[in-house]
């Protein structure tokens, strides 16, 4: 499995074979970009559903029951789905790259962090097919999801605790991959910024996905199972399942718009030829936004009636996070101010990103404080802040990272001029749809309404805000169109088209896939930089040529996760029949099976000896 | 504080007239006007971060502007590169040092104005009304003067008055932009409340939390009313008797439609009078609002017809999905037509126990004696 | 082989569970994962605590928990914690026997306090008709309590599953870390026990 063979056109089957047994970072990157960016493109109609819904008042396009369950889609499908797969691809991407690995720590745990998620993804969208979507938000605030009738809400809960199990297993993996695996010379503050971000974002999975899987499992208790963790009735207490859902869903925030800080953070350096300006405050910021993360949860819940202590503890908490993340903006400002800016599209969704962002860090502000979100909560402003922040944050990053490592992921470079067409109609159809909603929330718009009433001066604002959705819509389609025109008519590019800074790309095109022949030395901040600056036009090898320990690719995490696919059904549907619980025992069986298999079967890799390698050098 | 932040707020107020040409939104539905006490503290920390802040997004978007005109690159220069500046700790102190200074300026009056938006020390000697959240509709029980009524909150201008709210199935949020920020109702806990209205009015109130199918069918309305005005319709209210809710002169089709409301067992969730029954909403006043269920009709000025009222007696769950009427049994009994419904709705239009109406509270609506 | 030469050297490293690549991110990884499992328990602890109270009027507390049994329950727990870090002692010297017989009598002690766990939530349902749906303090309490059964149960066929596999081959740098890090999966186990214990048993008769 050297190069070469890469090179060699593989028959379908071989090659989705290979895809699905695959431990490699790079692969399995490229199949979170698949993925999320299915479920992106599925979340994007909803979207657009939602907004012809709203385009006037007492609109029937589709039934306010219908309209809960796209809404409700579109939400999680956002957040679980694709956001965080298409960040999770990034990752995958580059991470291993920028450190000056070989592979991630867990090459095996990755894959099945990819199959989780995909599996997870599916089961919930079956939910559409039987007998209609979760339809409680994608909060599902007990007590509403608890009575929501059918079986929607019970593919809510699975289909996210299986997803959910995945990142939970891709962040313990990049926090030891990152701990464990660096080249020599790369120490901590040597990191590039978006390894940093990947470091703290995978911490906060970690201390923050928990909550959800016992959040999850009250619900699917009290759903399935007839206990009382949210029924008043039995003593229950609905605001339990708030806190544990944003104890999650709060730090979930910072797990979204922190990688992106960590594209920015790369993109507006290479570009404006210059060093990362304030690189120390900028990681002291990544962490310390990390760690107020945690502290702030209950800003979502200013009008449950927590008291007014709680409240302003809570309100002046989260204001804090405005400072490190005003730290940020002006290092990226001051990064651009004396540089040489190159304008092309990775770099005009991280300039794009500056005052959207801002805007969106503004209206956190104004919503952080109590007694003016008793106005904004639950309201257009909310929903306004909150795309403000995480398409014109995260979002605006994925196009950005896309632009800006599609030549290392894929050997070629996107299309200008579509890149181009695609930033200024989803910059400007971003800003139409979102800015007027800010007004609609204080006008009176609740958020969540399937209709609106006419006559209360609604009508203008949502034309405008459904015109923009549009926009965006086309944008997106560009880009898709891009991607396709690039593959099929894009040149190779050589391993460093941007003349970048980091250890990425030192690397060839197309990447080996023991990535590094030799580990590099790294010697500082912007390793391969450095080395330019002193005429040479890679790293100094930190050993000698020798074998290289490889991961044997397996097909157990699909198996493994598939299980856990069937005894979602079996989970689901025994309270109809328990001779559901049958397929229940079966998917468990596969899972626990391919578990045992893993545990008894000695898996060392295998080693591309060094003979091999000084072959395909020559 | 109140002084200045007062001037700021009219100036604010000019200043968006002119930015967005729909203007603040619906009167007595806006958060952009207020005529509540609690609208008004909210909308006062809403001004006062949005300076600050539009302060900190015009130094931003100066550099920005600045930086991109002055470093873009220049044709020719390609190859330049650039002094590789590390940072600079004097820059990094002032940008940590005036954001949170600036911050201190609005957490301040934010604690304040927290604390003092939940204070009760007046609670004990001010009117209590409570406020129910129901799938979908409001009930309001004024405990102490043994009043019970629904979608309607008649209160008094001029004066705290105590909202002690819970919900009966899931969780709901009471929510009048005009007069007052959002509060929730859970089912398992009492959340209390004040509000204060300034002038007499109809003010527009919604839910605000995510509650079902019919979460944007659940308008209900704040009638304020001169202190007066409010005792008159106290009494109003006390002297119905439920027995006699048909008037002397009433037409035979009204004597009837009080046979058929108890016959097809509308009574055993709808009560009329101050019994607690609330299934459904209290009709003590139907014939005094302006809306059936609270959004029938849905253009909010329009007062409703008997024809709304037979059709959402007979089609409640096309015009409020999901809503607990679609199961009463009058819908699945054969003898119950169009004409019962329409007695009944005869009989309901006629419960007008007070003098006192959403008329007396503002211009715009009107409602028929 | 190379790779049965380095990992089956003459002389076992003083750490073997962190001598390879492999091991040492097993190492970490896990504890890590430790990390996460605290997270997941200090929210069912927090549930707990927030329905204790919810018992309906029946069954509470003080009624239904008798101090004996979850004594002894304890200790049988808090032994194996302690036979378990024998066997890893063992494991450093090289002295697979010895880690065997002392990891056979962790097994033994976990499966008795499970067996106890059984019986008492058995008396719980049929003695006093309390149950997981009874009232939320039901539900919270068999879902913590439950949830760290469900760990126990999982830990002892994972060791047992290590001691079968391995049964023929002795201890080499390849399994030195599964072993290790399933002692310290059994530690975390007893830890939380001992929380339960507190903050359920304890906490709920006093």
């Amino acid at each position: 499995m050297s190069s070469t063979t890469m090179t060699q056109k593989q028959g379908f089957a071989a090659t989705l074979w290979d895809y699905l047994t695959t431990v490699d970072h790079k692969k399995i990157a490229v199949l979170y970009l698949i993925g999320g960016g299915f479920f992106f493109i599925l979340g994007g109609l909803e979207a657009l559903a939602i907004r012809i819904q709203l385009i006037q008042p007492n609109n029937d396009f589709v039934s306010n029951g219908f309209y809960n369950e796209i809404m409700t889609m579109h939400g999680t499908t956002m957040i679980f789905l694709a956001a965080m797969p298409l960040i999770f691809a990034l990752m995958n991407a580059v991470v291993p790259l920028q450190i000056g690995a070989r592979d991630v720590a867990f090459p095996f745990l990755n894959s099945l962090g990819f199959w989780l998620f995909a599996f997870g993804g599916i089961l919930l969208n079956c939910s559409w097919f039987l007998g209609g979507a979760p339809d409680a938000g994608w909060t599902a605030y007990a007590p509403l999801s608890v009575v929501s009738p059918g079986h929607g809400v019970d593919f809510y809960v699975l289909g996210l605790q299986i997803s959910g199990a995945g990142t939970l297993i891709a962040g313990i993996n990049f926090l030891v991959t990152i701990i464990n695996m660096r080249a020599p010379g790369m120490t901590y503050m040597r990191m590039p910024l978006f390894t940093w971000t990947t470091f703290v974002v995978s911490a906060l999975i970690l201390f923050a996905f928990p909550a959800l899987t016992i959040g999850l499992f009250l619900l699917m208790f009290d759903r399935l199972f007839g206990s009382g963790f949210f029924d008043a009735s039995l003593g229950g207490n609905s605001i339990i399942w708030e806190h544990l859902f944003w104890i999650f869903g709060h730090p979930e925030v910072y797990i979204l718009i922190l990688p992106a800080f960590g594209v920015f953070s790369e993109v507006i350096p290479t570009f404006s030829k210059k060093r990362l300006f304030g690189y120390t405050a900028m990681v002291f910021a990544t962490v310390l936004i990390g760690f107020l993360g945690f502290m702030v949860w209950a800003h979502h819940m200013f009008t449950v009636g927590m008291g007014p202590a709680a409240n302003s503890i809570f309100a002046v908490a989260t204001m804090a996070i405005a400072v490190p993340t005003g730290i940020k903006i002006f290092n990226w400002l001051f990064t651009l101010w004396g540089g040489n800016i190159k304008i092309n599209s990775a770099m005009l969704w991280s300039l794009g990103f500056i005052p959207s962002f801002t805007i969106g860090g503004m209206t956190g502000v104004m919503v952080a404080t109590a007694p003016a979100d008793y106005q904004y909560h639950d309201s257009y402003f909310v929903v306004a802040h909150f795309h403000y922040v995480i398409v014109g944050g995260v979002v605006f990053a994925i196009f950005a990272g896309l632009h800006y490592w599609w030549p290392k992921m894929f050997g070629k470079i996107l299309n200008e001029t579509l890149g181009k067409i695609t930033f200024w109609t989803f910059f400007f159809g971003f800003h139409l749809t979102f800015m007027i909603q800010h007004f609609l929330g204080l006008m009176g718009m609740p958020r969540r309404y399937a209709v609106y009433l006419p006559n209360q001066e609604l009508e203008l604002g949502n034309v405008i805000s459904t015109i923009g959705a549009f926009l965006m819509a086309f944008g997106a389609i560009v880009f898709v169109i891009n991607i396709i025109v690039t593959t099929t008519k894009g040149e190779q590019v050589s391993g460093d088209p941007w003349n970048g800074r980091t250890l990425e790309w030192a690397i060839p095109n197309p990447v080996p896939h023991y990535n590094f022949k030799q580990l590099p030395l790294v010697r500082g901040l912007d390793a391969l930089w450095i080395e330019k600056t002193e005429g040479r036009k890679e790293l100094a090898p930190a050993e000698p040529l020798d074998d290289i320990h490889m991961p044997n690719p397996s097909i157990l995490p699909f198996v493994m996760s598939l299980g856990l696919f069937i005894a979602g059904f079996g989970f689901i549907y025994q309270v109809d029949h328990p001779s559901w619980l049958i397929v229940l025992f079966i998917g468990m069986g596969i899972t626990l099976g391919t578990m045992f298999i893993r545990s008894i079967k000695d898996d060392h890799g295998h080693h591309i000896h060094k003979e091999d390698l000084d072959e395909e050098a020559r | 504080m109140k002084g200045w932040m007062g001037k700021i707020r009219v100036l604010f107020l000019l200043s968006l007239l002119t930015f967005i040409l729909s203007g603040c939104g619906k009167e007595n539905l806006t958060a952009f006007l207020p005529k509540g006490y609690g609208a008004e503290v909210s909308l006062d920390l809403i001004i006062l971060p949005l300076v600050v802040m539009v302060f900190v997004f015009l130094v931003v978007m100066a550099i920005f502007v600045f930086v991109l005109v002055r470093f873009r690159q220049k044709k020719g220069q390609e190859d330049f590169i650039p002094k590789q500046t590390e940072g600079n700790k004097v820059l990094e102190v002032v940008w940590t040092a005036i954001p949170i200074l600036l911050l201190l300026i609005i957490a301040v009056p934010t604690v304040q104005a927290t604390f003092d938006l939940a204070d009760e020390s007046s609670k004990g000697d001010a009117l209590n009304i409570n406020v129910t959240g129901n799938q979908y509709w409001w009930h309001f029980n004024y405990d102490e003067q043994d009043i019970q009524t629904s979608q309607d909150l008649y209160i008094p201008t001029g004066e705290r008055v105590y909202l002690n709210m819970m919900s009966s199935d899931v969780i709901h949020s009471f929510w009048v932009p005009s007069i007052t920020g959002k509060m929730d109702t859970n089912p398992e806990n009492e959340n209390t409340m004040y509000i204060e209205a300034n002038e007499e009015g109809v003010y527009y109130g919604k839910c605000a939390e995510f509650c079902g199918p019919s979460h944007s069918l659940m308008d209900f309305k704040i009638i304020a009313v001169s202190p007066e005005e409010f005792e008159t319709w106290v009494a109003d209210m006390q002297n119905v008797d439920p027995e006699e809710t048909v008037a002397q002169d009433a037409t035979e089709a009204v004597q009837e439609g009080r046979e058929l409301f108890d016959e097809y067992s509308c009574i055993n969730c709808h009560a009329i009078g101050s019994s607690p029954t609330a299934i459904g909403p209290n009709l003590t006043n139907f014939g005094d609002r302006t809306k059936v269920a609270g959004v029938i009709p849905s253009a909010v000025d329009e007062q409703y017809s008997k024809e709304d009222l037979v059709n959402w007696i007979l089609n409640p769950d096309e015009l409020k999905p999901g809503n607990k009427m679609t199961d009463a049994g009058y819908l699945s009994d054969e003898s119950f037509g169009e004409e019962e419904a329409s007695k009944i709705a005869d009989y309901l239009m006629q419960l007008q126990p007070s003098e006192i109406t959403p008329d007396d509270a503002g211009e715009g609506l009107t409602v028929e004696q | 082989m190379s790779q049965d030469h380095t990992l089956n050297p003459e002389v076992m490293p003083s750490e073997p569970e962190k001598a390879t690549l492999e091991g040492k991110n097993k190492f970490l990884g896990f504890w890590f994962f430790l990390g996460g499992e605290t997270v997941l328990f200090a929210s069912l602890f927090g549930t707990y605590l927030a329905l204790q109270g919810s018992t309906m009027g029946d069954n509470t507390p003080e009624k239904l928990f008798g101090l004996g049994l979850v004594f002894i329950m304890t200790m049988l727990l808090l032994t194996s914690s302690l036979t378990s870090v024998y066997a890893i002692y063992h494991m450093k010297n090289n002295d697979f026997r010895k880690m065997q017989l002392w990891l056979g009598i962790t097994v033994i002690l976990g499966f008795t306090f499970l067996g106890f766990e059984i019986y008492e939530f058995y008396h719980y349902i049929h003695g006093y008709e309390f149950t997981f749906r009874s009232s939320a303090f039901g539900s919270a309490f068999y879902t913590l309590v439950g949830f760290h059964g469900g760990h126990v149960l999982f830990g002892l066929l994972w060791i047992v599953t290590l001691m079968v596999r391995n049964a023929k081959r002795g201890l080499n740098l390849y399994n030195a870390p599964k072993f290790y890090i399933a002692s310290l999966y059994w530690h975390f186990i007893d830890v939380v026990w001992v929380f339960i214990f507190t903050v359920v048993y304890l906490m709920g008769v006093i």
